[in-house]
């Protein structure tokens, strides 16, 4: 089955048109105002910030004993280990606001940075009483610069570039484009027969709970979100070419809007097929709920190339392969579990 | 059962753990019978290797019994004797089918983690850290065992645990190290590090037919073992003499054709150099001390080759790129890819050719894994290899 209609790839583009946070006054205003100081300027601000990572960051590599009894946290291994981690986070950061065009990620990115200094915080105030007062008065700083940090980083969204001077153009701030590949060993044909019955996808793919097939061009998705949530659509198919491409986009009121294509490519020398994948959404909250959910390990690029991973096992080995500690949920010891397998195999 | 635990940095436990049950349909459950330290689990045991989690189950040099199999194991059934080798590997990727075992594209549950240090991952290992798939490693009563259809080697005639338990991984390392020098007649070979795999480079070096084998460590007793036992022509102790002095003596000018480092991350060298990339690595500024490397790279003679079996993990410092450009010299490098060895290496056990069992000092119950780890890094009462029993 094919049909004419081409998928709409500028579909997020259009959803965030109206998420521009640059109003006609903001576009027009004069700078001075931008000049007048770090505060006032935002990009002096992402400056001043970056070179204040650097400087923390250095800090927390060269003396984390002592840096660890200033902040009121234990001086025990497993704490100089995430304070030197730390510090090496605080120093990529600065580099990368210093060395951005655009600094606005980079600065995002710090409040990041600062959630986990909060949590690392937060678990010694709890767990060391001796500490507690220096820790607390540690929180109260990181809460400051943090509130800094969003300033700067919202300012910065405001379309004011790392010159002091404006964007040139609104840049998109709500859907996540998503592009990934894999080679597989298997020709295109059995590829795309596989990947065609979409009541297959859950098998490799992680966040996918069920597909199911309503009919030739529709069909009803659901997946887990972050939290324990789900989430649900129907898609329809747009496009496809036998052994060559699919793709589909999600129905009016999905939960999450969504559209991707995925196209099949004979390898050179016989080497199979490669699977070149794109995919849009909008994620409940636009690009800020995208970071969070990136914190908590959920970044969509590399939830795209997991699922590739174990496609490419489920064709080439029969099944999606285990380790002892892939069976957990969460981090865990590379031992066997007591119940077996805590995920179950769909 | 009883498992040997990773509990952080020189801290290790045998634990009760739960047994390992079938996951994937091509496992099988190995009952352990030997299992070894291996020189590499040193670097987990010293905390260099990232991504290892309390109760990590260590090893990854381990033989045993078929006990289980997952119902797509046609091969072995239950009551088999196999080696087990240390990459998982599975036999159809496009690195396993290019005899690449140790590079198996589906093997590692992790690799975005290993992608990101290094570009792209390996193979998934036994116990050896996240990163590297989180297995379940084989100093432990029971292993699971995935890709059994692919791995593990039948053993069906009456040679002992020490006879065939290093084709795991150490007499498959020393051979390969060796191979990759493509000796020709007339090579001198220098081997630095004269631990359990460089006494095998240096054995396998013999078997491919070097005129020399030069052996370098500092510890007098392994320097024995290599020229007694392994097939050493000449030793140097490097805190006795100038290695680059001797080897350019050896050769009259010309170094040796070419270099195995069977040392890795954790070299030991002079006191200067040493203090430097120990100092360097305790900042964070390199994850490794490439102090043989670099020796190695020195020494060798123009055109010639340097072939590197010891294990590295991350970045060194001072790397000598001018000398590896201007004598045109070729790096070979790699982990093992056991399964192209196991079955060749066998045949010359059983032909007599080599006996491995000679670089076993130590014998001990699984129950004293931590003592074995202690006396191995320290090298005490003549250390080079301990094979724990269940």
């Amino acid at each position: 089955m094919t049909t004419a209609t081409r998928p709409d790839l500028t579909v997020g583009q259009k959803h965030n048109g109206s998420r521009t946070r640059i109003s006609a006054d903001e576009w027009n205003a004069p700078s001075e105002q931008r000049r007048q100081g770090p505060l006032s300027d935002p990009t002096r601000m992402a400056r001043a910030l970056g070179w204040f990572s650097i400087g923390l960051g250095l800090a927390e590599i060269a003396a984390p004993r002592r840096m660890a009894r200033m902040i009121g946290v234990d001086d025990d291994n497993t704490h100089r280990n995430f304070l030197l981690a730390y510090g090496l986070r605080e120093i990529a950061a600065g580099v990368a606001i210093l060395a951005a065009d655009r600094p606005t990620g980079a600065v995002w990115a710090r409040v990041g940075g600062d959630v986990m200094d909060l949590a690392f915080l937060g678990q010694s105030l709890s767990s060391n009483p001796s500490g507690r007062s220096r820790a607390a008065a540690a929180t109260a700083a990181v809460l400051g610069v943090t509130a800094l940090d969003v300033l700067t980083g919202r300012r910065l969204a405001q379309g004011i570039d790392w010159r002091g001077e404006r964007g040139t153009a609104p840049r998109p701030s709500g859907a996540v484009h998503v592009q990934e590949s894999i080679t597989v060993g298997r020709p295109p044909e059995e590829v795309y027969r596989f990947w065609r019955d979409f009541e297959h996808l859950p098998e490799f793919m992680e966040h996918l709970e069920s597909v199911r097939v309503l009919d030739e061009r529709r069909s009803h998705w659901r997946a887990r979100a972050p939290a324990g949530s789900s989430v649900e659509w129907d898609a329809e198919i747009v496009d496809d070419r036998p052994n060559e491409l699919v793709s589909w986009r999600s129905v009016s009121d999905a939960d999450v809007p969504n559209m991707g294509t995925v196209r099949f490519v004979r390898a050179p020398g016989d080497r199979g097929t490669e699977i070149h994948v794109e995919l849009r959404y909008d994620p409940p909250g636009g690009k800020a709920g995208a970071l969070v959910a990136k914190l908590f390990g959920e970044e969509p690029g590399q939830q795209v190339k997991g699922d590739l991973r174990r496609l490419k096992q489920v064709l080439e080995t029969g099944e999606v392969v285990h380790s002892d500690a892939s069976v957990h949920r969460g981090m865990h010891p590379a031992q066997p579990s007591a119940s077996g397998t805590e995920r179950s195999h769909r | 059962m009883k498992a040997n635990c990773w509990m952080g940095k020189k801290r290790l436990e045998v634990q009760d753990v739960p047994d390992p049950k079938i996951l994937n349909a091509r496992d099988a459950i190995v009952r352990i019978t030997s299992t070894a330290i291996c020189g590499s689990d040193l670097h987990l045991y010293n905390g260099f290797i990232p991504t290892m989690e309390k109760g990590d189950i260590l090893g990854h040099e381990f033989m045993g019994e078929v006990v289980e199999t997952g119902p797509a194991v046609k091969n072995l059934k239950v009551g088999d004797r196999v080696v087990v080798p240390f990459p998982i590997a599975c036999g159809a990727c496009s690195m396993c089918q290019r005899d690449l075992f140790s590079l198996c594209e589906n093997s590692n549950p992790n690799a975005w983690i290993a992608e990101k240090l290094m570009g792209h991952s390996p193979a998934g290992l036994f116990g050896y850290s996240h990163m590297l798939g989180g297995y379940a490693g084989g100093q432990a009563e029971y292993a699971r065992v995935p890709f059994a259809d692919v791995g593990p080697l039948k053993i069906s005639n009456g040679l002992s645990d020490d006879q065939v338990l290093f084709l795991s991984d150490i007499l498959p390392t020393g051979y390969m190290g060796a191979e990759m020098c493509n000796i020709q007649p007339g090579d001198v070979i220098a081997v630095w590090g004269c631990g359990p795999v460089g006494q095998f480079a240096i054995a396998s070096a013999k078997m491919l037919g070097a005129e020399r084998i030069i052996g370098i460590d500092r510890f007098p007793y392994r320097l024995r073992m290599a020229a007694e036992k392994a097939g050493a022509t000449e030793t140097i102790n490097y805190e006795q003499e100038s290695v680059l002095e001797r080897l350019l003596e050896l050769t009259a000018g010309r170094g040796p054709d070419a270099c195995i480092d069977a040392v890795g991350m954790e070299a030991h060298g002079h006191a200067a150099v040493y203090a430097y990339d120990r100092a360097k690595q305790a900042l964070m500024l390199e994850t490794d001390r490439p102090i043989a490397l670099r020796e190695a790279i020195t020494a060798c003679r123009s055109g010639g080759t340097v072939s590197v079996i010891g294990v590295y993990g991350g970045f060194i410092d001072k790397f000598p790129m001018g000398a590896l450009m201007n004598k045109s010299l070729t790096i070979r490098t790699g982990q093992t890819h056991v399964q192209r060895y196991m079955r060749p290496l066998l045949e010359r056990i059983e032909r007599g050719e080599i006996d491995p069992s000679f670089v076993i000092t130590h014998h001990m119950s699984l129950s004293e894994a931590p003592r074995g780890f202690d006396m191995f890094l320290h090298k005490r009462d003549n250390c080079e290899k301990v094979v724990l029993t269940a």
